[in-house]
């Protein structure tokens, strides 16, 4: 066995014990398929919308989520009905996650009127309030105090759940992320701030941006906190079963750090050559990849068969590949479209009291 | 009718507004135990309780993003910033999140949330204190903003923006807050975007917004008994959306316009109202439009000299003069 292989052997034999863990032994054959066949999802999802950034189909910035999908697919498939997703840019994985199908996605992207916000967002502005969705935010940490409100809208109706606020390791460094870390702590908020730690904000890395460790800066705060591998599915999900346990049942916020890692620069746009080693890249690839990791876990328990693995990646391909179409063929919107969605008393002129002039030339 | 103070009047507005809808909720720097650092607030917590009226940290990025995804899950938060200059450490959450959430998200989201406070100088608290940002945040779309001017005005205007389903930006006065004016105990409200005619006038129109509009009619009251000079008195009330019918009929009446705002006169809400009357009311128009607006530099501490720094009855007068000569 070589060495890498082992190292997958290696991890795959401490995983047994995250799959013994309640919140994963009690998932059925069909449970544990969803959760690698989302996985797959998302990264032929991104795949695709790759090749439709390089056939300038898509504008803009595309931030690939490739190599972390063990975190937004774990994460999500804990939510329950009072629970809220919020996250930054690299939202597409959050996005599949909580139950958004590929077509309106692709379609944002392609900038069409069928895309989830009608073309108004972009890759990094997904959002679906019907799932407990609320983006997709540009702006690095700033979606964080809007997680903490979240939470604060969870605890004021009275409502058992909890909102998990994502971020990357570049954001905990804004003051805004600090400001919302000391409210949740003094308030008791229902929120799990979740740091998916991969190594480098944008091309600087974790170490010649953030003095000391990360998920610890909650002691500061008084505020619980966790670390854990976001490689495996299994323990991402246990982790984050215990810190959702105690925001839904105690009110009681933590921070967690879920070390992964992008294969891909920070946006398509980054040439990926001046920060990191290709070397550095294929290592994850080869021992830590979270679809292999899941998949021969779920090989070994004897859920997934070769052929079962074949169609799923089958499967996910041509419905990206679907998606592509539908975004495609769909219409832009139009510029009558540009001034909609701006004010909700204009949405609904039903309902509206305001007098005078809202919008100007 | 009693006469209350516009602090009252807004404290007036709050409560009812409390009381109404229990998802109206207060929060703020020292809005709850302290009773207010301006005393708008108080009393509200006794009546209230702490989950409706609750003390924020120092911390204006932290509590109204917190805010503003509340209020994405339904709560309706009406926040204090102790002054509207401490915005700037929030702009962000502000003018990124609040005012394109709804955009970015195709529709799918609103923010009912208020944000409100004095916005003033002449205090005398110099520059980092005395922010007019109505036409920044104004420059915003998907933001509205609001700037009453009297009790009766801050009070019908503030109901109507916390029943607002978009974000809206108060913009009060300290100087104001003393001012007592009549207030109807009956409930009442004041539509966002509809412009009030504070005094009647045939020679000049004088456009307002904010305290300007309350120097604004002590200088047309010294024009009238030194100058014959009859001047009309136009109060925006509300920035954005703003009511350019009012402004026009005015215009067409008087043919002299002196525009008038505490903002500063680059890209001040003056600067789009002159385009405004301009391009609609060209023909009606007997002298160009003159504007008096805070001395261009930040604001100064020296109280004689700040005082001179803003649109004072005195400025206002002599620029109505040589707009009449």
């Amino acid at each position: 066995m070589s060495k890498k292989q082992s190292a997958i052997a290696d991890k795959s034999a401490s995983t047994t014990d995250f799959s013994k863990a309640p919140i994963n032994a009690s998932l059925n054959r069909e449970q544990k398929i969803d959760l690698y066949r989302t996985m797959v999802r998302v990264r032929r999802f991104e795949e695709r919308s790759l090749r439709a950034y390089q056939a300038k189909k898509i504008g803009g910035f595309l931030h690939l989520y490739i190599g972390q999908e063990a975190v937004a697919i774990g994460c999500c498939s804990l939510m329950g009905k009072n629970d809220h997703v919020i996250t930054a840019y690299r939202d597409h994985g959050h996005a599949i996650g909580v139950g958004m199908p590929m077509n309106p996605l692709m379609a944002e992207m392609y900038g069409k009127a069928t895309g989830c916000s009608k073309g108004k967002g972009g890759s990094m502005h997904f959002f679906d309030p019907s799932r407990n969705y609320w983006g997709g935010h540009g702006i690095v940490g700033g979606q964080i105090p809007l997680g903490a409100g979240l939470a604060y809208g969870i605890k004021y109706k009275g409502l058992k759940g909890a909102a998990m606020a994502f971020m990357g390791d570049g954001a905990v460094n804004q003051g805004a992320v600090h400001e919302a870390y000391n409210l949740a702590s003094l308030w008791n908020l229902p929120v799990i701030y979740v740091i998916e730690n991969n190594g480098y904000s944008m091309g600087t890395s974790q170490q010649r941006s953030s003095a000391g460790s990360l998920a610890k800066r909650a002691e500061g705060y008084d505020m619980n906190w966790s670390e854990c591998d976001g490689s495996n599915i299994y323990e991402v999900r246990e982790t984050m079963n215990r810190l959702l346990t105690l925001a839904r049942e105690q009110c009681k916020p933590s921070v967690v750090e879920i070390k992964t890692y992008r294969y891909r620069g920070h946006s398509v746009a980054d040439p990926d050559n001046t920060y990191r080693s290709k070397t550095e890249i294929e290592e994850y690839r080869k021992t830590k990849d979270p679809i292999s990791v899941f998949q021969k876990i779920l090989h070994d328990e004897g859920v997934l068969t070769d052929a079962l693995i074949e169609s799923i990646d089958t499967e996910a391909r041509a419905e990206a590949d679907a998606a592509a179409d539908f975004a495609e063929q769909s219409p832009y919107p139009t510029v009558e479209d540009i001034s909609k969605d701006v004010y909700w008393e204009e949405d609904h002129p039903e309902h509206k009291t305001s007098q005078g002039r809202i919008f100007f030339e | 009718m009693p006469l209350i103070t516009y602090r009252e009047a807004i404290r007036h507005a709050l409560a009812e507004e409390l009381s109404r809808d229990p998802n109206v909720v207060v929060m703020g720097e020292e809005v709850a135990q302290f009773n207010g650092a301006y005393k708008v607030t108080e009393g509200l917590l006794e009546k209230f309780g702490p989950n409706r009226i609750v003390d924020t940290p120092i911390s204006e990025a932290g509590f109204i993003g917190m805010g503003i995804g509340a209020s994405m899950l339904g709560v309706r938060p009406v926040i204090e910033l102790m002054f509207w200059s401490f915005y700037s450490v929030a702009f962000d959450q502000i003018l990124n999140n609040a005012a394109n959430v709804r955009y970015m998200s195709g529709g799918l989201i609103n923010c009912p949330i208020v944000i409100r406070g004095p916005a003033n100088g002449g205090t005398n608290v110099g520059a980092t204190h005395s922010h007019t940002p109505e036409n920044i945040c104004a420059n915003h779309p998907g933001i509205k903003v609001v700037c009453p001017a009297t009790a009766y005005d801050a009070k019908g205007l503030l109901k109507s923006a916390i029943r607002d389903n978009d974000p809206v930006m108060f913009m009060e006065n300290t100087i104001l807050y003393g001012d007592k004016w009549e207030v109807p105990e009956e409930e009442y409200l004041i539509p966002l975007g509809k412009a009030d005619v504070k005094r009647v006038g045939k020679d000049l129109t004088i456009v307002a917004h904010g305290r300007a509009v309350i120097s604004s009619l002590a200088a047309a009251q010294q024009l009238e008994r030194e100058h014959d000079i009859s001047v009309e008195v136009v109060d925006l009330r509300t920035i954005r959306p703003l009511d350019e019918e009012t402004i026009l009929e005015s215009v067409r009446k008087t043919h002299r316009v002196l525009l008038v705002e505490e903002n500063k006169p680059f890209c001040g809400v003056d600067a789009q109202i002159a385009y405004m009357i301009q391009e609609k009311a060209f023909d009606d128009l007997d002298a160009p439009i003159k504007r008096v607006s805070a001395i261009d530099a930040p604001a100064i501490y020296s109280p004689p000299m700040e005082a001179e720094q803003l649109p004072n009855p005195q400025r206002i007068l002599k620029a109505a003069i040589e707009l009449l000569r």
